[in-house]
This record gives C-alpha cells, sequence and structure tokens, in this order.
C-alpha cells in the first residue's frame, strides 16, 4: 500500500553521509515503501537540509521492530542525558 | 482489432521499438519528461500512458514501457515528479513524500497530455489506455473518471480510491471514488486479498460504485498476494498472480484498444 504516512519537522544538527557532514535542518520520519530494504513498508528518517531542495540526504530504512527500539534508545540516552547535562535540558 | 499482435512469436520475425526521453507539454505549460517506447512500423498502434508508482519514475517504468512496446503499444511513461526535480528517483521520491505527494489536479493534467500526445501521433490508431500501479493505480482511475479520452484503464493495488474524509488534503481534495459518475471507460482491477490499501473491503466499496453507476469492469482479487505483486524486484513479488495478471491486462487491452 501507499501509506502516506509521514511526519516532517524542523530540527537542529548534523549528519555525515556520502558528501561528509552536512547541516540538517528538517528531518522526515515516513512509514510506506522502502527503497532498498525488501519490505513492503518501512519506518524511513530522512534527514536533510531543507535549504538544498534535492541535496543530500542522510536516509535510513528500519524495520518497525527495529524502530521502536530505536525510539527507547534515543529516550534512555536522553533521560541519562538530562542528569549529567540538565541545562542543555532547560 | 489489430490481429497482428496476437500472431504467436517465431523465431524469424522481425520485431523493434525505439524508446527514449521525450517532452511532454503538460497543461499548466510546464515541458515534462516522458519515457517513450513504441514499436518500430507503420502501424497503426494503440497507445498506452503509465502513472509511475510513489517510488517514483525509475527503472521498473522504463522497463513495463518497453514491455508494453513489445506488445504493440506506443507507450508513453511521464514524470509525474517532474516539478520536483531531478536527481536519482529514489531521492526525487523522497521529497515527494516529505511534501505529501503531488496534487491530483496535476497529475491528472499530466496524465491527460500525455494521452493527447499520443492520440497526435501520425500512427496512432486512435485508441489509449492507462496503465499505474501503486499511486499510479489511483492515478489513472482519477485520470480517467475526470478526463475524456481514455478507452480503457488498468487499476493495478491502486490504494486510496476510497478515502476516509481524515485523508483528504489540500493535494487530495476529493477522493477518486467520488468521481465515479464520471468515468468514460471500462476498468480492469487487479489487486492482492493480503493488501491493507485496498484493502478487499476497499476493493468491494470501489466495485460497488461502479455496478451503482453502471460502468464497465472487471476486477480480480488475487489470493496469496499483497500489494506489488508484479514488482520482480521486491518482496511482494508473486510470479504465478504476477504472470496471470500480466494475460488478463493484455487481454483486456487487446479487447479494448483494438
Amino acid at each position: 500500500m501507499c501509506t502516506m504516512i509521514a511526519e516532517k519537522t524542523a530540527v537542529t544538527g548534523c549528519g555525515k553521509g556520502t558528501p561528509g557532514w552536512m547541516q540538517v535542518n528538517q528531518v522526515t520520519v515516513s512509514y510506506d515503501h522502502p527503497s532498498e530494504m525488501t519490505l513492503e513498508h518501512a519506518l524511513n528518517i530522512d534527514f536533510v537540509d531543507a535549504s538544498q531542495k534535492l541535496g543530500p540526504r542522510i536516509a535510513v530504512e528500519l524495520t518497525p521492530e527495529s524502530a521502536k527500539r530505536l525510539v527507547e534508545l534515543i529516550n534512555v540516552a536522553l533521560e541519562k542525558g538530562a542528569v549529567v547535562d540538565p541545562v542543555a535540558f532547560e | 482489432m489489430n490481429e497482428w499482435r496476437f500472431v504467436v512469436y517465431t523465431t524469424d520475425m522481425y520485431e523493434g521499438m525505439i524508446a527514449e526521453t521525450v517532452r511532454v507539454q503538460a497543461e499548466d505549460g510546464v515541458a515534462i519528461n516522458a519515457y517513450f517506447a513504441r514499436p518500430l512500423g507503420p502501424g497503426p498502434h494503440p497507445g498506452m500512458v503509465l502513472a509511475h508508482h510513489m517510488p517514483g519514475w525509475d527503472e521498473w517504468y522504463r522497463e513495463c514501457a518497453r514491455k508494453f512496446a513489445h506488445h504493440g503499444y506506443a507507450t508513453i511513461s511521464p514524470d509525474l515528479y517532474h516539478r520536483i526535480g531531478h536527481a536519482s528517483p529514489e531521492d526525487v521520491a523522497a521529497h515527494a513524500r516529505s511534501v505529501g505527494g503531488i496534487p491530483d489536479d496535476q497529475a491528472v493534467g499530466d496524465l491527460a497530455a500525455s494521452m493527447r500526445y499520443l492520440r497526435s501521433l501520425p500512427n496512432s490508431n486512435g485508441k489509449v489506455g492507462a496503465f499505474g500501479t501503486c499511486s499510479g493505480g489511483r492515478h489513472v482511475v482519477l485520470a480517467a473518471s475526470r478526463v475524456e479520452g481514455f478507452d480503457a484503464v488498468v487499476d493495478c493495488w491502486g490504494g486510496r480510491v476510497v478515502m476516509d474524509d481524515s485523508e483528504l488534503t489540500e493535494n487530495n481534495p476529493v477522493a477518486p471514488i467520488d468521481y465515479t459518475s464520471g468515468l468514460s471507460c471500462p476498468v480492469l482491477g487487479l489487486f492482492g486479498e493480503e493488501d491493507g490499501s485496498p484493502s478487499p473491503e476497499q476493493v468491494a466499496i470501489q466495485e460497488a460504485a461502479l455496478k451503482e453507476h453502471g460502468k464497465e469492469y472487471e476486477f480480480h482479487m488475487y489470493a496469496g498476494a499483497g500489494h506489488g505483486f508484479f514488482y520482480y524486484d521486491r518482496a511482494p513479488y508473486r510470479q504465478e498472480q504476477a504472470v496471470d495478471g500480466w494475460q488478463k491486462t493484455f487481454a483486456f487491452l487487446a479487447k479494448h484498444l483494438g
């Protein structure tokens, strides 16, 4: 199916892809057809620099289970980070 | 009917085609890229417009265009993502996804322009069909329901023909099923029982609308298949169902585009 499930938000950060480190200021998270994984659907994450319309893209395609684990790990890391670096989380 | 297309191929036959990128003048004045594959010879040839799937204007669709040309159809596959820009098909498709796809009006306009391009050819037989998979299946149903000039439509697992109000967006303001009364040609629908969009229940709703409006259609629901069972390069490929689906496609087109 073409789910057309895609959520987008602005972010601040950077990522490293084929061209080297680049600014990333937008991320799209979708659950739809992947390009590379041999699955009908995957959790796809695209980090881009939105100022470059079709510029470099840092793309990740994950199984749903892997994506859930990633979310959990991100939350664990953020919780620990808030303990050691509370100012950054204010 | 072009009987030559039903002659059993033998190895002493001449066969040739030309396939290349061309530009089609779209209805909004933009000249969009299109892949055009057609058999050599004087014709007359029926035409086919192919609406690519959500993963983009990719290699599978070029191959698909050549497959239709091999079967005797002058076939054009417009780049429905042309206005998004140019990069690898997967990068263009990712950008299209991030902006919520393309507007339905634009897709219908591009498919109609492609249909008229084929009709303008000196060796056209005056008949043009349309074929699409995935979002392309939805787009060909939409185009044939809103524009006169298509003579047959093949909808392969086109999802979101039936849409809840909550799914309507600026790009997709009206569910294609709501245009059913305007459908101007017969429809062949190929679907998989294990598909979630369109689900068998949604296909039943689509079929009921076609019946209600007295439209000519032929629907096939394949057991053991889900979404995209023609895609030999992807996990959902189902060999037996795909072979049968292609046979039904060419039989349907021969009947209506003859």
